[in-house]
């Protein structure tokens, strides 16, 4: 120190000598007093885990005698049988491996019998020739972060609770958007497959079959913009107006025109919405069935034919529905023959992601799913769903849409309903 | 699976000799094959000497892992015996610590032609005590380690960040991988704690055909010596060494004599 400053502080400040005596004292502290009642404690053991010593903080914690613990006790021994066995299986291995481990939650048995969640950090000592020695375990009380952590854990279960329960309700209410079987119809076999991308969601595509007359069906394959509750509300409208619609209109372009309007009216002021959709009506004729079927904006229907061979149903200029007031529709017709099958489908299926190596974002695809239909054709309506399920199965992680497949077939063996 | 495909699930690695005497060493409950680290180099002088991780542990292909298979042990003896079918290996030194000895034995019951010795390190057939057999714990004790084991990852979630790196199989690498030789998925542990710490293999005990040794610690509290006892009973013909040497993990704590065990009952195979 040099004198002259001190000269010159020591007495007019008084304060400052006070201050300096406090820290006098401080400095007193010896090392031992420090290690015995630190504010966490401290323990050495022998490599095989034998105490070896154990500061005054840790026995107050724990309520043991020194005497007790060094020389007669293991680390281990504190542990609850749980985390004896953690210790033994993780904690023991990583220290050897590593010579040091830290953060870890254990729990520590007290003499009575509680327990005192605790976060250990151990290091091992080495010798002078690099052998280890013994192992130094530094133990802090971890009660309240330990009760925040159950909190956490708490609400997380119940999270998990809740999150099931909403699965629960929503896939009643994706049931209840869809038929609970398609109506049968005699000549026909009929499948339909929908696969839901998300449990935590309703999805927002539909399908049904339903009888117009005794020898006339309607059907509708479709898609709503979104998901959710709003899509399973403007869903539920769709399938009410197209049935509805149905049974005053027999041209598949005048039902798709009611729909038009009625989902514009309901949606265009709040929260524009639309959907994709293709209605068709089902007519017997003769020894086989007469298919008129309009779109709006969706993917082309696929026919697969009796003799081999498959195409898509082109309805070119179709509009999306519900967009504008006045839209415009085009229809096709086709005759459903023996051995034919009608598919149709949700873009869910065309846009799944198929990670080819050149491109991994590169899309399934119209032309992949026109040469997939041909190498099936001819199948039947079970066999094209079941090959569908295999094709949408084998996009794994690719496929993160909803998607929706229905397919209608004349059987050479005659037909049932699936 | 083609070869490629079992070595990349278990992360399969053979060191050692070529045309030495083939010695499969199996990574216990709780870590991978770096359990191995201190003795593998040592065995790699006189044998072929495999190492793999279990699949959910180490560097195994998390994908691979089912619920279904890797409930019961059995899907683990599955796999060894694909591992080695699928690297033609044969006269099998198999070498299983911890729930790994059960593992070996239920491969070999299987196939018993695959193996020409089984070494048991630190076994137990059955952890909890049953009428007249002491496996060390109770029910309770096991309920409250696998109910522990999810608020304990809450601490060890942290400490086990997963540390994504090359080459945990080289030793010299070994500092720059915290904890990881350790880390385990969560819902993985649980499946394998049940499997192991639930299990009760004490009938299969009497069905091994291939020459055995017990080979457990003084001191340990998941396999004390009364159940080295009952396994040396129970397996026909087995061999018994007690290492003094306290904890569950002698591959670590007293490697050396670990080492010369197993080599002096390997170099007695046939």
């Amino acid at each position: 120190m040099m004198s002259d400053t001190g000269q010159e502080r020591e007495p007019s400040e008084p304060g400052d000598r006070r201050q300096q005596a406090t820290f006098g004292e401080l400095l007193e502290d010896s090392a031992e007093d420090l290690y015995e009642n630190a504010p966490c404690g401290y323990l050495s053991t022998l490599l095989d885990g034998q105490i070896a010593k154990v500061n005054t903080t840790l026995l107050k914690w724990l309520g043991y005698r020194r005497d007790e613990l060094v020389g007669r006790r293991s680390f281990s021994d504190l542990l609850t049988i749980g985390g004896r066995i953690y210790h033994e299986t993780h904690f023991a291995p990583l220290l050897s491996m590593q010579g040091e481990i830290g953060g870890v939650a254990l729990e520590l048995r007290a003499a009575d019998g509680t327990r005192l969640p605790v976060l250990i950090t151990s290091t091992v000592k080495k010798g002078a020739d690099g052998q280890p020695l013994l192992i130094r375990t530094t133990v802090f009380d971890a009660r309240d972060r330990r009760a925040y952590e159950q909190e956490l854990l708490r609400a997380r279960q119940e999270a998990e609770r809740e999150r099931e329960r909403l699965q629960e309700v929503l896939s009643i209410l994706q049931r209840s958007l869809l038929p609970p079987s398609l109506t049968n119809v005699p000549g026909l076999q009929t499948a339909a497959h929908y696969h839901i991308a998300s449990a935590d969601q309703v999805g927002g595509d539909f399908y049904d079959l339903f009888p117009l007359g005794p020898d006339r069906w309607g059907f509708f394959l479709g898609d709503v913009s979104g998901k959710g509750a709003e899509a399973a509300n403007i869903t539920s409208l769709i399938r009410h107006t197209l049935r509805e619609a149905a049974v005053h209109d027999s041209d598949p372009v005048g039902v798709l025109h009611r729909l038009n309007t009625a989902v514009h009216a309901q949606y265009r002021s709040h929260d524009p919405r639309y959907c994709t959709v293709i209605f068709g009506v089902l007519t017997r004729d003769g020894d086989g069935f007469t298919v008129t079927l309009a779109s709006g904006g969706h993917p082309p229907a696929l026919l697969l034919r009796g003799d081999g061979g498959a195409a898509y149903l082109h309805t070119p200029g179709g509009l999306l529905v519900g967009i504008m007031a006045e839209a415009s529709f085009t229809a096709a017709t086709v005759r459903l023959a023996l051995g034919d099958t009608l598919m149709l489908y949700t873009d869910g299926l065309t846009e799944a992601r198929t990670s080819r190596e050149a491109d991994p974002m590169s899309l399934y695809g119209e032309q992949s799913l026109l040469d997939f239909a041909t190498g099936l054709a001819p199948a039947d309506a079970a066999t094209v769903i079941t090959a569908v399920r295999q094709l949408l199965a084998g996009f794994g992680e690719g496929l993160d849409d909803d998607a929706a497949v229905m397919a209608l077939s004349m059987p050479f063996s005659g037909g049932h309903a699936t | 699976m083609d070869i490629s495909g079992v070595r990349a699930r278990n992360n399969v690695v053979v060191t050692g000799r070529d045309d030495g005497p083939v010695v499969m060493l199996s990574h216990g409950f709780g870590c991978d094959q770096n359990m191995w680290r201190l003795i593998a180099p040592d065995l790699a002088r006189d044998f072929r000497v495999v190492l793999f991780d279990h699949v959910g542990a180490g560097r195994s292909d998390l994908s691979a892992w089912r619920r279904e298979r890797y409930a019961s042990l059995d899907g683990y003896a599955d796999d060894v015996l694909e591992i080695c079918r699928e690297l033609d290996l044969s006269r099998v030194v198999f070498v299983g610590h911890s729930v790994s000895a059960m593992i070996g034995v239920l491969a070999a019951i299987r196939e018993p032609n695959r193996f020409a010795q089984l070494i048991l390190l630190a076994p137990s057939p059955r952890y909890i005590d049953d009428d007249g057999y002491r496996g060390g714990f109770s029910h309770a004790d096991i309920d409250e380690l696998l109910q522990s084991l999810e608020s304990n990852y809450l601490g060890w979630s942290a400490a086990m960040a997963p540390v994504i790196m090359g080459n945990p199989d080289r030793p010299e690498l070994g500092e720059e991988l915290t904890n990881s030789f350790c880390r385990t998925d969560p819902d993985i542990a649980r499946v394998f704690a049940r499997a192991t710490f639930l299990s009760d293999n004490r009938d299969d005990l009497a069905r091994v055909r291939v020459p055995t040794l017990v080979l457990d610690c003084r001191h340990d509290a998941i396999a004390p010596p009364e159940v080295g006892d009952f396994v040396h009973a129970q397996i026909p013909g087995s061999a018994r060494r007690t290492l003094a040497a306290t904890g569950h993990c002698p591959q670590l704590s007293a490697p050396q004599a670990t080492l010369e065990a197993i080599a002096a009952f390997a170099s007695t195979a046939r």
